[in-house]
């Protein structure tokens, strides 16, 4: 082996098979930060949805805030991966899995919020389309059934396109462990051992899941946007809602993979691999992004103002100058005015610009959705139905217990998988190798007989 | 079954192995090169292209499609639900369920076809060396794959052509 190839597999197998003290601390704050949630989620199951703030004429808030939120966050990894892989961005290698990761525990995390918010969560299974006694089959108009084959589908999706170039690596453990690790990775591993044909098949399976996935990220967020753009509701009923809600989740997707990234590089010390440049590269994608988010809500709000129907003016006004303007010029200052600006100049695209930024995005992106529900749904048509909303302390524990779950998800995943694909990162330093070392004959005698 | 093979240490030695090998009359089929990462720029990498997994992936696609299609219909005809004004079978919306099936037959048969034809799970290990994952290139034959009158000295002597690490023998 390799020089390089020893000290990558060495580094990325280190924080499988050591665990610091560091380690348990982290996991157990966690834990304690998720079961804050999971306790506030039982005193609502306990006491009914009454423990929320929610209210006539406001019925969804927080829960379907962080479902939105959490769905866009998804769209940082397979999507982002899937499109390098497409354009075989050499660069993506040690990004692809750090991202494709971020997507499955979003996706999980935000797929649970229409179930929460169901009231009667225990009832989910009223969502699956299958023929039951109750003769009642699902409305395939609904949107709410869009979401849940969307989400199904690019869950599954995603899921495998994360489990498939594991499965390498997988053996790779099996072969450097002993005891119940290897029994562990060999049950993960399926057996693999790395003939031609099996990596030629794993190569194939990747690329069809990567053309396959991308239609699939872009059509989940936009049946996202079709929960609110299919209701005749003020600020909502828009064409625009479909190709807005994409751009905001790959927008909050990538400042979520920034940060993720930034953490692992400075936690489980891989400075050799997630190099500056992959920083900078992100960083000018989220400039694009940022920019195209600023576009968006630019043609949204001109077009409002612009057609000046009462209802819909109520609305815009609510977020402009009235209760919800200090939220809705926060969201544009973190989200378009924090990033452009720093993001923009060479100088200050650095790890750490980059991740102040992002920071500043996934807050944006959170009061952006948080924004599309609740100005809307608290001032609807006619005045005397208008209602206010404010949280109140089991949303906020729920809230809060995502982030710790996400956080705690993907620790726990670092731990037992490598973060970054080792057969990769190897192929990565290929190039240059093939024949250095043959005759002219004898690289005559292989290349005669190529395709 | 016994099985001989040779471990290399760079992928070119694993090609002259392999080269040696088909001179020596082994078809290229009965030979068996593993690797920890895949070397496409290599003769012996290029011989299991094959476009199966594409087609399969569409057809799992049409399959999808018909499902869904059976699915939406079948249903909203079975419970005639008005809603929305729309009609009883309304293919607008229906588009989304159909989209969403499409897409997930043509993953969930790609993964199936690629564990079918990689033979995974496999519960027999086959020709293997640990020492794969060490970077090393295992290339080997079956001995019974040897064409007539040949020998495993002439297996030795094709593999020991690309200057291996180690030639062993083993069981599979």
């Amino acid at each position: 082996m390799s020089e390089y190839a020893a000290t990558l597999t060495d580094d990325l197998l280190r924080p499988l098979l050591k665990t610091s003290a560091r380690f348990w601390i982290l996991v157990v704050l966690l834990l304690g930060v998720v079961s804050l949630g999971v306790g506030a989620f039982a005193y609502q199951v306990n006491t009914g949805i009454g423990v929320w703030g929610l209210n006539s004429p406001v019925f969804w808030a927080f829960d379907i805030t962080n479902f939105v939120f959490w769905i866009g966050i998804s769209h940082a990894g397979t999507l982002i991966s899937a499109i390098l892989r497409l354009v075989n961005a050499e660069w993506r290698r040690p990004v692809t899995r750090c991202a494709e990761v971020i997507t499955v525990f979003a996706l999980m995390i935000g797929a649970m919020f229409p179930i929460v918010h169901l009231g009667r969560p225990w009832l989910f299974f009223w969502l699956m389309p299958y023929p039951t006694e109750r003769q009642i089959w699902p409305n395939f108009r609904s949107p709410l059934v869009w979401d849940f084959f969307a989400i199904s589908t690019y869950l599954t999706g995603s899921s495998l396109f994360l489990f498939l170039p594991t499965i390498p690596d997988f053996a790779l453990v099996r072969d450097k462990t002993t005891g119940w690790r290897r029994r562990f990775y060999g049950i993960l591993a399926l057996g693999w051992t790395g003939t031609t044909k099996q990596w030629h098949r794993l190569e194939s399976a990747m690329q069809i899941m990567a053309i396959a996935i991308v239609p699939v990220a872009v059509s989940v967020h936009t049946i996202v946007s079709f929960d609110f753009s299919m209701a005749p509701v003020p600020m909502w009923h828009s064409t625009i809602f479909g190709p807005y809600f994409v751009a905001g989740a790959i927008f909050s997707g990538i400042a979520a993979l920034i940060i993720a990234m930034a953490a692992l590089r400075k936690f489980l010390h891989l400075e050799k691999y997630l190099h500056p440049v992959h920083f900078e590269n992100l960083g000018k994608l989220l400039l694009m992004m940022s920019l195209l988010w600023g576009y968006f809500v630019f043609a949204e709000r001109l077009t409002t103002w612009y057609g000046n129907g009462v209802s819909e003016m109520t609305v815009f006004w609510q977020t402009q100058r009235l209760s919800f303007a200090p939220l809705y010029w926060t969201m544009v200052t973190v989200n378009f005015i924090v990033p452009v600006t720093i993001l923009s100049f060479k100088r200050l695209r650095t790890i750490a610009g980059c991740v102040v930024a992002s920071f500043g995005v996934v807050l944006g992106m959170w009061l952006e959705r948080f924004l599309i529900i609740v100005p809307t749904l608290s001032h609807k048509y006619l005045s005397y139905s208008w209602g206010s909303y404010r949280p109140r302390t089991p949303e906020i524990l729920l809230l809060i217990a995502t982030f710790g779950a996400m956080v705690l998800f993907y620790v726990v995943f670092s731990k037992l998988v490598p973060i970054i694909s080792i057969w990769e990162m190897k192929i990565g330093q290929h190039p240059q190798l093939a024949h250095e070392h043959l005759t002219s004959d004898e690289k005559a005698t292989i290349w005669r007989t190529q395709p | 079954m016994t099985a001989i093979y040779g471990l290399f240490d760079k992928p070119d030695a694993a090609q002259r192995a392999y080269t040696g090998l088909k001179r020596a009359g082994v078809a290229s089929h009965d030979i068996t090169v593993i690797s920890a990462e895949p070397f496409e720029a290599f003769e012996f990498s290029h011989r299991d292209h094959s476009m199966i997994l594409f087609r399969l992936a569409l057809v799992g696609g049409v399959i999808g499609f018909v499902s869904a299609v059976l699915l939406t219909r079948g249903t909203e005809l079975a419970w005639p639900l008005v809603t929305g004004g729309m009609p009883v079978v309304a293919w607008w919306p229906n588009l989304v369920i159909i989209f969403e099936m499409t897409m997930l037959g043509a993953i969930v048969t790609t993964v199936v076809s690629l564990l079918v034809a990689s033979k995974l799970p496999a519960f027999r290990r086959g020709l293997y060396d640990p020492e794969v994952s060490d970077g090393k290139i295992l290339v080997g034959v079956p001995l019974s794959a040897m064409p007539g009158g040949r020998t495993e000295e002439a297996v030795r002597e094709a593999l020991n052509a690309g200057g291996p690490s180690a030639v062993k023998t083993t069981q599979m």
